[in-house]
This record gives C-alpha cells, sequence and structure tokens, in this order.
C-alpha cells in the first residue's frame, strides 16, 4: 500500500509528466511563469484543485449516470476554482489581476480534466486524491523550473528580489529580454522534454516515418 | 462603426491570436496537429463554437450577473443583486449546453458535417480557447456586436494556427530529428518559432 501510494505521488513527476508526457495543461504552464511568484501561487492553485476534483469526483462515481458525467466533473471542478478565484482575489489581490483570466481557466486544464475522466471514475476516494496531488506536483515540477529559468536569466531576479545586478543598475548582467517574452516558454519546455527523453530513453516516440538508410546510387535501381 | 469592427476582428485573429499570443486551447493544439484534414474540422468547429458563446454569454452577463442586471424583472430584491461570482460556473456550462445542442442539430441536420466533425465537437467544452475567449470578452467589457465579432475572430485566429501547424508537421515528420526531441519536443520548438513569427504583428496599430 505505501509503495502504491508512493508511485501515485511520484510517478508523475518524471516517468509520467502530465505536461511532458501526457500533453495536459500546456496552456497555463507558458503564460503564467514570466515570473516565480505568480507560478507558485498557480501551482499551488492547480494542485489543490485536482487533488480536490479527484477525491470529490471518486467520491460520487458510482452514482451518477455515464451520460452525463462530464457536466458533473464540470462543475465540481467549477466550484472548486470558484473557491479559488474569490479566495486569491479576497487575500492576493494583485497576484490575481496578475494571473487575470489564467485562475478561471483552471476549469478547461485537461490536467484536472483528464484525471477526473481518467483516474477518478475508476479509483476510491484516497488513491485518486494522491493521484491528484501527484499530477499537481509533476505540473508544478515544471513550471517552477521554467518559472526559475525565466525570471532568473530574463529579469535577473528571484521572486521579484534582484539576484544578479543586471547592467541597467549598474552591475555586470545584460538581461535575456526573449525570455520574458511567451515564445521563449515553448523552446524551454521543448529542451525540458529532451532533457528528460536523453535521461529516461523509454519515453522516446516512435518513429512515424522510417529513414532509409544511405544507398549509393548503383544500388538503387 | 463599421471600421471598429473591421479592426477588432483583425486585432483578433492575428494581433491577440489565441494560440500563438495567449496560448490558449494549447492540449488540442499540440495533440491534434498530426493531420491538416483533422486539424482544418476542429478549426472550423472552433470557429462555429466561439461564434455563439460568446455572444450568449454576453448576454447571460449582461441580463442576469451583473450588478443590477436583473432590474428588467421589475422585483427590488433582485435588482441589486451582485451574482458576477457565479460567472464561472455558468459560462463554462453554458458553453457545454451549446456544444452538446449544437451535436445534436448537427447530428439531425447536417450528418455529414457531424460526421466529419466526429470527436471533435465534444472536445470543445474542454477547449480553453473557448472559455478564454468569454472571460476575454468579460474583462474588456464587449458589448453585444463587439462580442459577434470577437467571437468570429478569436475562431478565426485559433483555426488558422492549428492549420499552419498541422502543414509544418506534414513536413517535419520527414526530418531527421534527435532522438530526444522526436514528436512532442521538436513541436513545441516549431511552435515557439511560430509564435515568435506572429509576435510581429503585434507591432501593427489599428
Amino acid at each position: 500500500m505505501a509503495e502504491k501510494t508512493k508511485d501515485l505521488l511520484f510517478g508523475p513527476i518524471f516517468d509520467n509528466n502530465p505536461i511532458a508526457l501526457q500533453i495536459l495543461g500546456i496552456c497555463s504552464a507558458l503564460a503564467v511563469t514570466s515570473n516565480l511568484s505568480t507560478t507558485v501561487t498557480m501551482c499551488i492553485a492547480l494542485t489543490l484543485v485536482t487533488a480536490f476534483s479527484n477525491f470529490f469526483v471518486s467520491t460520487v462515481r458510482n452514482v451518477i449516470p455515464s451520460s452525463i458525467r462530464i457536466i458533473v466533473q464540470m462543475t465540481i471542478i467549477a466550484s472548486l476554482v470558484i473557491v479559488v478565484d474569490q479566495f486569491l482575489k479576497a487575500y492576493a489581490y494583485g497576484i490575481s489581476k496578475q494571473l487575470s483570466v489564467f485562475v478561471g481557466l483552471i476549469i478547461t486544464n485537461c490536467i484536472v480534466m483528464g484525471r477526473a475522466e481518467a483516474f477518478a471514475m475508476k479509483n476510491a476516494p484516497i488513491p485518486s486524491f494522491m493521484d491528484g496531488v501527484g499530477n499537481g506536483l509533476g505540473y508544478s515540477v515544471l513550471l517552477l523550473c521554467l518559472g526559475f529559468v525565466r525570471e532568473l536569466f530574463g529579469a535577473g531576479s528571484l521572486f521579484g528580489i534582484q539576484v544578479l545586478p543586471t547592467t541597467a543598475d549598474g552591475g555586470w548582467y545584460a538581461t535575456n529580454g526573449l525570455l520574458l517574452l511567451p515564445p521563449s516558454a515553448f523552446f524551454l519546455i521543448g529542451f525540458f522534454i529532451w532533457a528528460v527523453r536523453t535521461w529516461k530513453p523509454e519515453q522516446v516516440e516512435e518513429d512515424t516515418f522510417k529513414m532509409k538508410p544511405h544507398t549509393r546510387v548503383s544500388d538503387a535501381f | 462603426m463599421f471600421e471598429h469592427y473591421v479592426s477588432l476582428f483583425v486585432r483578433a485573429v492575428f494581433v491577440e491570436n489565441m494560440a500563438l499570443a495567449f496560448f490558449l486551447g494549447m492540449c488540442t493544439f499540440i495533440a491534434i496537429s498530426k493531420k491538416i484534414s483533422t486539424a482544418i474540422g476542429l478549426g472550423i468547429a472552433v470557429i462555429v463554437v466561439q461564434t455563439i458563446t460568446v455572444p450568449v454569454n454576453n448576454l447571460i452577463l449582461h441580463y442576469l450577473l451583473n450588478e443590477g442586471a436583473l432590474s428588467w424583472t421589475g422585483i427590488d430584491a433582485l435588482a441589486n443583486l451582485d451574482l458576477r461570482f457565479l460567472g464561472l460556473l455558468s459560462y463554462i456550462g453554458v458553453i457545454a449546453a451549446i456544444v452538446q445542442i449544437l451535436e445534436m442539430t448537427l447530428d439531425k441536420y447536417v450528418p455529414s458535417l457531424y460526421n466529419a466533425l466526429g470527436i471533435f465537437l465534444p472536445l470543445i467544452t474542454v477547449n480553453c480557447a473557448i472559455l478564454g475567449a468569454s472571460l476575454f470578452m468579460v474583462e474588456r467589457d464587449y458589448n453585444l456586436g463587439e462580442s459577434v465579432v470577437y467571437g468570429i475572430g478569436a475562431g478565426t485566429g485559433w483555426a488558422l494556427a492549428i492549420t499552419l501547424l498541422a502543414g509544418i508537421r506534414e513536413k517535419l515528420k520527414y526530418s531527421d530529428v534527435p532522438d530526444g526531441l522526436k514528436g512532442l519536443g521538436i513541436t513545441f520548438i516549431t511552435v515557439g518559432l511560430m509564435s515568435l513569427g506572429f509576435m510581429s504583428f503585434s507591432g501593427v496599430q489599428l
């Protein structure tokens, strides 16, 4: 049992990462990672929502007819997100303004929906909760890496505190503006996937098209 | 007035492209862009759903949820209600319902289109581009006319982007990519380059 819980919690971090392998929940990974404080807020919010939505969906899984299950799941998720949204507006208004629509978009974040559908509908509440936390962690690890690199090298700071003295303030570090722009997140995720797959080669995708070895012209005919 | 709508449309398609400038609907964008034909089908479905849901959500906001929006009922107790905190729940409900209705209507009257769209139609409910457009509509306070134009524009922009990506990926599968980057990795980098390209539109003044 302990072994299984550990699997559920830590499996999604590298072995079955929701973003790098399952292609879930990418949208927000790109938009909120330009500085660490929004990233951390987003990670906590998403982990909580995934864990609790998994828990509640799993609790009612035996009584909802399968034809309306999507609506039921949506309602559960939307209610949880409303709680998070109102909480952020009340206690962290600045960050909530910066995240703008992305808090609301947790509803349609495929990680939440995907795990509810794929795992919580078939398993008991406690393992589902663990699975939610695990997938939230997998998402958070990738987002924190992105946020760290983007803020450190893009603005020379971490959590808004200056770490590398920038040339604008008379220091030595010339900031790389590209990292603050959204497209840089795509490159970083691409490289992250490359790194993970070099480390764990079993995740490499099959070729859709096999390249033929080089042939001499005389062999070809 | 007409110019205002045209500029809103162009802005929604190019400058504020849902997929490449705001990164919405990325999961579907990356998962279902391996073939041009399926990408076009999904693109059309997104345009249709956006065109309907954004104006409908606009009506819901102005006649049900906004502060004082219920004053048309003539009941004092309702006139001062501010139901905006229910926004998220109602928008996603509207989207899910409209997708379901659209699915049934198409199945009955235009079976050919229904078969062409197949599984994509129900998937659209969880596409963040759809909910995103409604949320942007709320944030920017569009009126009914603007929200119709914005819905069409946002959908068209997304469809354009996924078709372009599918075109690139169809060619890309014949190229020799490093092992670890195969499939998902190289797709991310491609999308990054496309999005850099689309950033050049952001200087356009309308």
